[in-house]
């Protein structure tokens, strides 16, 4: 192929026509409330793992439901499961679950 | 700080613990790292309150750090706990009482667990029958080591040597409470005071004389988190905990740490050693640490025991700074002596904290 | 016509109902447990929207009564019997009959100090949003416990709403634009003074509420997307706070001189001991239940009993006292007036 010196650019933008949504409907099958968050942003203000690094519950959970499904894979590793985040949740999460669903469906998927 | 206020809340959250007939639990690390807490408890309770104890020599830990680091499925877990409780019963106790944090957190999370799943109970049933045979029975009572400790706080005051108390000064010690983060945070209900404002510590502090200070990080977590610490990339986030803990509570200039989880003493004292050597950045009173001590280790300094009996010298930010305070009877020449007398040998001296007097 | 009307709770609901009952020509007992009128408006300042002074809100509707209104204030109900539609007032005054029982109860601030985290009643410097009606009514002004001025304040909204951890899932409603509103009266009370709002949605759903939006915008006060995890106390008595600032997707902590707790609008306890009493069932969040939401919201499923203001869930002023005066209408019609 020719190369002119510069690149096609791909659209970093979510399309949720072509966005999977597996992990998301596996995890909210097993647990409901992965449905309820209210992005309070609570859990990530409570998170002993997202004080030092840039992980956050709440984005998990929702960049889940935009389908970036092997990106949160790797993040849910950041979790700790100390459950301060099931202690402040005002939709009463499972938050730990949700960690743990997440896992679970990554080593049946191998992924 | 409305100390009212305080109060009213730790009068919602009363927990029933039982009084005698204990079936006691072991921790994985504690015996390592702390030795001679475990030892303390067990003294306390059998020689100074005169309780049954009854320590199972078949017994195993609860594999929470497997599980919290996921080498070990929570079946497993599970059904090692199922064990567990099943020895209980065949031993003829039913008053549990686990001395690791996490192990409590990991037990009180299978019983309610349990509790709103009765399949869930009835598969580690299945499964405990199938690898072993035995069949377990829900304890009438679980409790923390510390909610014991907490429990006989009074008695343990009535028979003190020493009080936390400066002697010189007849001040009370300032002292900063460490809850372990799986004591209450997942079941605020369980845990005495609740989650904001936990009382187990600080009611046995103020029985022996001391003063519980507040400072604005009292609720964040020790940093150990298993999953932080064990992968050695992630240290930084675990000491990094520890240090935003220490500069908030450094302006109190407080005498002491006390911790009721075997993980958040060892590593409160730990890392202070770290911190100083990595950052020639020390939190106590002129180049010294801050002691950080179990709630055992501060009972058997208050009944009078001996600090190196007490293993007070596995400590690295040294102790001996409380133990003047107290005005505890101490010989600087034992530290480093082995139960026989022969000599250790002394360890060498860290270049920023300060080790030796 | 000699027909008598019990109406419970002397709130803005209460009065404006009472005033419309007598100028439809009924005879009305009014019940206020408190020694005056005027329920939970007689608290506050200035209200939202529009600043207007809020005794000026309740004596317009207090004068509004005529001489067929009986006021007994001090005088507390405890239960309704109703008899071959005839409706017996047991309360801590005499016995009393009605033809038609209108519950205007209203409701009762939520209790911050369940929120522990938070730290109401242990940490110097946390009030409500009530407390701070009381400091603009007196002083005009927010200051803290020692008695200086705050330089930076701090509101959080929904406490006792929309938090099943408290057991109170639903929104309060009136409290977003009661903390935009109080964050715009600290910017002009005091200039200097830094403002935090933090929410977690702005429901700004009444008349001029948006543009109260804005003006606090225009003001200077600071919009913080977030719900705060706690609040610990300092050395100097000053608040931490810790939230997610959800719009940056980091954590976020300040310290601040004042916080400001958006307390809730909570059932007010008798409201479910006297619908119990009457066979009546509160709705799920424990206010009086209504007929339907849509066409029917002042009445109840007893006939002759009807509910008006926030006894029934909570409302502004605005709308309690448009139930109030919807529900004489119907009271009137229930009555044969109609
Ligand atoms: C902090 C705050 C600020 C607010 N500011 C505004 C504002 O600026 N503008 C606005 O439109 N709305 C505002 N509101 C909302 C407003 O307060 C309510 O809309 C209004 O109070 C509802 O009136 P009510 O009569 O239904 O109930 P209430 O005001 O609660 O009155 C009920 C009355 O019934 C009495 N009562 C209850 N039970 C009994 C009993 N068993 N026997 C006898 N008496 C009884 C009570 O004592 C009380 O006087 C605010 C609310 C809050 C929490
Ligand atoms: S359980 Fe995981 S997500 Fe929740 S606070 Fe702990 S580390 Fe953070
Ligand atoms: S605390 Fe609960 S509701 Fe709030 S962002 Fe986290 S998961 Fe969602
Ligand atoms: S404070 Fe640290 S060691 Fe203690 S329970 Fe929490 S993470 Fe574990
Ligand atoms: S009105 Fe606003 S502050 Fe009040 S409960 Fe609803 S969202 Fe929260
Ligand atoms: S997000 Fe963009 S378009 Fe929307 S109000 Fe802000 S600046 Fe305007």
């Amino acid at each position: 192929m020719a190369d002119f010196g510069y690149s096609l650019v791909k659209s970093g933008k979510t399309d949720l026509d072509t966005a999977g949504n597996a992990l998301a409907r596996s995890v909210s099958e097993a647990e409901p409330g992965f449905n309820l968050c209210i992005a309070c942003g609570c859990c990530v203000a409570t998170c002993s793992a997202g004080r030092f690094t840039n992980f956050g519950f709440r984005e998990l959970i929702h960049r889940i439901k935009r389908g970036e499904e092997k990106l949160m894979i790797a993040e849910a590793e950041k979790c700790m499961l100390c459950g301060k985040c099931t202690l402040v949740c005002p939709r009463n999460i499972n938050t730990r679950n949700i960690v743990l669903l997440i896992r679970k469906h990554a080593i049946i998927k191998g992924l | 700080m409305k100390q009212e206020g305080k109060r009213s809340i730790w009068n919602d959250y009363q927990k029933e613990i039982a009084d005698d007939k204990f079936y006691y639990v072991r921790s994985c690390i504690r015996q390592n790292f702390f030795p001679g807490s475990e030892t303390a408890f067990l003294k306390i309770l059998r020689e100074v309150l005169e309780k049954d104890v009854f320590d199972d020599r078949h017994h195993t830990t609860c594999t929470g750090i497997g599980y919290h680091a996921e080498v070990v499925p929570l079946e497993t877990t599970m059904t090692v706990v199922g064990r567990n409780f099943a020895l209980m019963k065949e031993a003829g106790y039913q008053n549990y009482v686990p001395s690791c944090v996490t192990s409590f957190g990991i037990y009180t999370e299978i019983l309610d667990s349990w509790h709103h799943f009765p399949e869930v109970e009835a598969r580690a049933r299945e499964n405990l029958d199938k690898a072993t045979g035995r069949t377990f029975e829900i304890p009438g009572n679980l409790a923390h080591t510390s909610d014991i400790i907490f429990k006989f706080r009074n008695e343990i005051a009535a028979k003190a040597k020493y009080m936390l108390v400066n002697k010189t000064t007849g001040k009370p010690l300032r002292v900063v409470d460490h809850i372990g983060c799986h004591y209450a945070k997942m079941f605020p209900q369980k845990g005495i005071g609740g989650a904001e404002y936990p009382y187990v510590l600080a009611g046995m502090v103020e029985a022996w004389g001391g003063e519980v200070i507040d400072y604005p990080e009292r609720r964040h977590c020790c940093g150990f988190g298993f999953r932080q610490y064990l992968v050695k990339a992630n240290r930084g986030y675990s000491i990094s905990c520890s240090k935003k803990k220490f500069e908030s509570m450094e302006p109190e200039k407080p005498d002491f740490i006390i911790a009721n989880c075997p993980g958040c003493a060892y590593f409160l004292d730990r890392w202070q050693y770290a911190l100083a050597e990595m950052e020639g950045k020390t939190y106590g009173e002129d180049g010294h640490g801050i002691p950080s001590l179990t709630y055992e280790e501060v009972a058997g300094l208050v009944l009078g025991f001996d600090p190196w009996e007490l293993g007070l010298q596995l400590h690295q930010v040294p102790v001996e700074s409380l133990l003047k305070k107290m005005g505890v009877a101490y010989d600087p020449e034992s530290k480093f002596r082995g139960a026989n007398g022969e000599d250790l040998g002394q360890p060498e001296s860290p270049l920023n904290l300060k080790f030796y007097e | 016509m000699d027909k008598t009307v019990a109406v419970v709770g002397g709130g803005v609901a209460g009065l404006a109902a009472a005033a419309a009952l007598n100028q439809l020509g009924y005879r009305v007992l009014l019940y206020e447990k408190e020694a005056f009128t005027g329920g939970n408006v007689r608290n506050w300042d200035r209200l939202f929207p529009k600043a207007r002074n809020a005794r000026e809100v309740v004596d317009e509707l207090a004068s509004s009564l005529t001489g067929l209104t009986e006021i007994a204030t001090g005088t507390f109900v405890n239960s309704v019997k109703s008899t071959d539609g005839l409706f017996e007032i047991e309360s801590s005054g005499r016995p009393a009959y009605a033809d038609a029982v209108l519950l205007t109860t209203g409701f009762e601030l939520f209790d911050a100090r369940k929120k522990e985290e938070y730290g109401y009643g242990i940490f110097e410097n946390v009030i409500t949003s009530a407390d701070l009606e009381k400091m603009f009514a007196s002083s005009g002004k927010p200051l803290m416990a020692d008695g200086s001025e705050p330089k930076k304040v701090a509101f959080i909204h929904c406490v006792g709403s929309r938090d099943e951890k408290v057991n109170k899932p639903y929104c309060s409603k009136v409290c977003c634009v009661t903390a935009v509103k109080q964050a715009v009266e600290v910017r002009e009370a005091l200039p200097e003074c830094e403002v935090y709002n933090f929410y977690m949605d702005l429901r700004m759903f009444g008349t001029g509420y948006e543009q109260l939006y804005k003006e606090a915008q225009v003001k200077g006060v600071n919009f913080i997307r977030g719900r705060l995890s706690e609040a610990n106390e300092t050395r100097t008595h000053q608040v931490m706070i810790k939230a997610e600032d959800t719009l940056v997707s980091r954590p976020l902590q300040i310290t601040v001189d004042l916080v400001v707790l958006m307390v809730g609008m909570s059932p007010a306890g008798s409201t479910m001991t006297i619908l119990k009493s009457l066979g009546l069932l509160g709705n799920e969040d424990g206010f009086a239940g209504i007929a339907n939401a849509h066409t029917g919201s002042t009445l109840t499923l007893k006939k002759g009993v009807f509910v008006a203001g926030a006894c029934s869930g909570p409302a502004n002023i605005t709308d309690s006292v448009n139930e109030a005066r919807a529900a004489a209408l119907r009271i009137h019609q229930y009555l044969g007036g109609v």
